[in-house]
């Protein structure tokens, strides 16, 4: 069983609250989920390579030619909060 | 007491390509705010990346120029972070096959030349760019023509022994990017930034003293003064019988001194996984051969 | 035949008929919206309609026609796409908080194909959220319902697209399969599915789940719509650099084909425990229908499937939690209202938009990426996800077809495996092994139990697409399943 502190580490490392009265129930779905993909450990693979290509296509690039952008009015359309053609967010401090 | 001061230097370089690393936007340093942006560099849901071949030219052109082995196959990775200027909340980069290792630099000081090795270079995009708003305004604003910029980095071998070596291996690098026509190497604009570790060690001492790394040092001269600076720091901390802190310091060029920064994200997890969108880079040395023979003749040879 | 029950006919069928002049593509179009308006309150397959883009582009199909020229396939064919796959000015919200209001500025490159073919889109489709589910009970924004039982799933994660197929609300639709995903709601719907070789379709507009897995497909109503719609959804796109170029030739010439000295493999494993005895029987009923037309059976065994959905369970949501990190709030989708630094606004906005499921997953590719823990998870399953696909290589060097049961059951009761993690995850246990190898596979009807569809899976090696049409197309014509329909 995954610890809670442990757990609430995975969940800010990607940006995730989970709420207090859920905390149990996801840590009980979490742990069983871990448990069942535990089972790869039965094998011994030390020596396969990992597949990191599913077609084993390699060399995909295109040229260095200028294609037109999207329209700044177009591109910013969904976005939450705008201002002076930027995104705009609480203020970060660095 | 005497200490040995060590310094390891990693720069990153924008690529002078017309476009940028993953898609075609054109490449453009102050151009109108977002207005060289596509779904794919702004990171939209369903964009992919489709990598750059003149990206994987200069970057092994540097390579070259530099010395390093090049490497026949190599990949991208994904470094995951969570910040308004990085679209997709990951930057496509290389983590463990970068395409150049184990190269050189011959550097000048007092008449002696000396090699500063390096380690590897490696491509990655840039970010976008944050604009804050005033002391009084609450808010930030983002600009992503920035974002999907190529970017090489080049990291030195901790081989550097004091501020001045740092200046002067950082301008024989220029010097070289510049010459290659693979960057226009602008500090003042940012296509060419420096981060540096260092750290210091009793004369004699073989393990490493705690480094601490430096950000912000936006020309040469503040690259110089804030190491400067950092090494004098260091000693007297452990002249006085303290520790350094192991940290991220950012240089104040006012102030003229090196500031902790607020770990903005305490001890990184990146979470380095191979990019499944791209394809590996397998490399024909009749290839790199072409582009060895293309080189300009460079001061060194 | 009465105007209104053209939405009845098969994509073929309605195409001789525009073809000869008898219908035209805005009459098809009223009968479909018809048939949703009276029929979609009940199962709940659409998210969005999109009735003037529809009659915009029936009236300029009709026109054409009208003026001599000679259309493809598709012309004036009414499709419906799963609401994961970007559709240019039309809302795309994934069954998400999420994206609820999110418009793209874009169209998939399939939606740029499909259009130029003449098809016309009906509206967007329920899936589970992200596409991340096995019945569509993960939506956050409907239910979808099985249209052969109103109490049962209709499978996932695409039960949208293949319940409006399978109630006639549409003549073909898109789909998208990570582990399962056309092809287990196929099986449960009554219809075709087909999963493309990895690579053959592009992904570039569908909102990425599982990098490595995904893959758009269609569902239709028999085995000769499957391979017209293929045809117009192969092939390269230079904005996909996953996107294989290789000439696919013409799907439908595999159709009507003899399938005598066929050499097809049945693995033990995908037959073994957890497949329900019903379902198991019917499909290898389906097998000797397949040997009485002249195919070699044999018996097989592929041991490394066994860990196929742990691998996909690690690798999947490793890739999830990293192509759903762009949801943060700040340049589109969901920003919560309150907030008092940047990093609430994150957590706030992705815990607020998010659903469970969704959540599970992500922390789960987060927790196998994270410092520590990749070797003994991610890079652990990418080693797996080798010794799977040489498995099923080597298998196809010696078989034509491998065949399975799609689903280990047939539909089951809406909420009854909402908290039975395992148990739902168990639904792709026969599919799952495809994604992992890249390979293509199709699920076409093969018979009922208990008046519930059964579905059988073909699989071949990559770009062995000929092969599994042949065998579908010869398995249909033998038998009446796919012309079977839903009481509605």
């Amino acid at each position: 069983m995954i610890e809670k502190n442990e757990l609430q580490y995975v969940a800010s490392l990607a940006r995730l609250k989970l709420r207090e009265e859920d905390e149990e129930k996801v840590r009980e779905k979490f742990s069983m989920v871990l448990d069942y993909v535990g089972m790869l450990n039965e094998l011994d693979i030390e020596d396969v390579e990992p597949l990191i290509s599913i077609n084993e296509v390699s060399n995909v690039m295109r040229e260095d030619e200028i294609r037109e952008s999207m329209s700044r009015e177009t591109l910013l359309a969904n976005a939450p909060d705008k201002m002076y053609g930027c995104i705009k967010v609480s203020k970060i401090i660095e | 007491m005497n200490y040995e001061t060590i310094i390891g230097l990693e720069i990153h370089a924008e690529l002078s390509t017309k476009t940028k690393a993953f898609c075609s936007c054109k490449n453009e340093f102050g151009g109108e705010v977002n207005t060289n942006c596509c779904p794919v560099c702004m990171g939209y849901p369903g964009a992919l990346p489709v990598l750059n071949k003149k990206v994987v030219e200069y970057a092994v052109k540097a390579g070259l120029a530099l010395n390093c082995q090049i490497s026949l196959y190599s990949k991208t990775d994904r470094k995951n972070y969570f910040y308004p200027d990085l679209p997709k909340a990951y930057q496509i980069s290389q983590y463990d096959k970068p395409l150049c290792k184990n190269g050189r630099i011959k550097i000048e000081l007092d008449g002696q030349e000396k090699n500063i090795g390096i380690t590897r270079i490696h491509i990655e995009e840039d970010a976008g760019k944050l604009i804050h708003g005033t002391e009084s305004e609450d808010y930030s604003l983002v600009d992503f023509n920035r974002g999907g910029v190529p970017l090489i980095e080049i990291v030195s071998e901790p081989d550097i022994r004091s501020p001045l070596e740092a200046r002067l291996y950082l301008e024989k690098l220029k010097g070289i990017l510049e010459y290659l026509e693979i960057s226009d190497c602008k500090m003042q604009e940012g296509s060419l930034r420096c981060d540096a570790n260092i750290s210091i060690r009793p004369v004699g001492q073989k393990e490493f003293g705690v480094k601490t790394e430096i950000k912000n040092m936006n020309s040469m001269k503040a690259l110089q003064r804030a190491l400067e600076y950092e090494e004098e720091r260091h000693k007297k901390i452990l002249s006085e019988g303290g520790t350094i802190a192991h940290e991220t310091r950012r240089w104040d060029e006012s102030k003229g001194i090196t500031v902790s920064m607020r770990t903005k994200e305490q001890a990184h997890d990146y979470r380095y996984f191979p990019e499944p969108d791209l394809v590996p880079i397998i490399l024909e040395e009749a290839w790199i051969e072409d582009i060895r023979k293309a080189l300009p003749e460079l001061p060194d040879d | 035949m009465k105007a209104l029950d053209l939405y009845s006919l098969t994509l073929h069928e309605i195409r001789d008929k525009i073809r000869s002049g008898e219908i035209c593509s805005k009459e098809v179009l009223d009968s479909v919206y018809n048939r949703i308006e009276n029929l979609d309150d009940k199962i709940g397959a659409y998210l969005t309609l999109a009735k003037d883009k529809a009659y915009e582009a029936a009236e300029s199909v009709d026109k054409r026609i009208a003026e001599g020229e000679k259309l493809g396939d598709l012309a004036g064919i009414p499709m419906a796409i799963k609401d994961n796959i970007s559709t240019n000015g039309i809302r795309t919200t994934c069954a998400s908080k999420m994206l609820e209001n999110y418009v793209p500025p874009f169209d998939a490159h399939v939606c740029e194909k499909l259009k130029a073919a003449g098809a016309i889109l009906i509206g967007k489709t329920n899936l589970d959220e992200f596409a991340m589910g096995s019945s569509t009970e993960n939506s956050a924004l409907k239910t979808t319902r099985n249209p052969w039982d109103l109490e049962r799933v209709p499978g996932g994660s695409s039960g949208g697209s293949a319940a409006a197929v399978a109630a006639d609300e549409a003549f073909f639709s898109l789909g998208s399969d990570t582990g399962g995903s056309i092809r287990q709601p196929a099986s449960l719907c009554g219809v075709v599915g087909f999963k493309p070789t990895y690579g053959a379709v592009s992904r570039y507009g569908l909102v990425a789940y599982g990098s490595s897995f995904d893959q758009i497909g269609p569902f239709t109503k028999d085995v000769e719509d499957c391979a017209i719609v293929l045809n117009h959804l192969y092939g390269h796109d230079e904005r996909d650099s996953t996107s294989l170029a290789v000439e696919h030739g013409d799907f439908t010439e595999a159709l009507n084909k003899d399938i005598k000295g066929m050499k097809i493999g049945l693995p033990k494993e995908y037959f073994e425990e957890g497949i329900d005895p019903d379902v198991k029987k019917i499909v290898l009923d389906g097998v000797k229908i397949l040997e009485g037309l002249g195919a070699h059976v044999e018996e097989i065994s592929l041991p490394y499937s066994k860990y196929a959905l742990p691998v996909y369970y690690i690798a999947a949501s490793a890739e999830a939690s990293s192509n759903l990190a762009r949801f943060d709030g700040v340049r589109y989708g969901y920003r919560a209202k309150e907030y008092d630094s940047l990093e609430e606004m994150y957590i706030n906005s992705r815990s607020e938009g998010f659903g469970d499921e969704v959540k599970l997953r992500i922390m789960l590719g987060t927790y196998t990426l994270s410092s520590g823990y990749y070797d003994a998870y991610y890079n652990k399953a990418l080693k797996v996800r080798r010794l799977i696909k040489q498995e099923f290589e080597k298998a196809f060097e010696k078989y034509d077809i491998i065949i399975s049961p799609t689903s280990p059951t047939t539909a089951f009761k809406i909420g009854e495996r909402t908290d039975d993690q395992l148990a739902m995850y168990m639904s792709d246990i026969c599919t799952v092994p495809v994604n992992i190898a890249g390979i293509p596979a199709i699920s076409l009807p093969c018979g009922f139990s208990k008046g519930l569809p059964v579905g059988m899976q073909i699989m071949s090696k990559a770009l062995g697409e000929a092969s599994i049409i042949k065998a579908a197309h010869a398995f249909e014509r033998n038998t009446d399943f796919s012309k079977k329909k839903p009481t509605l």
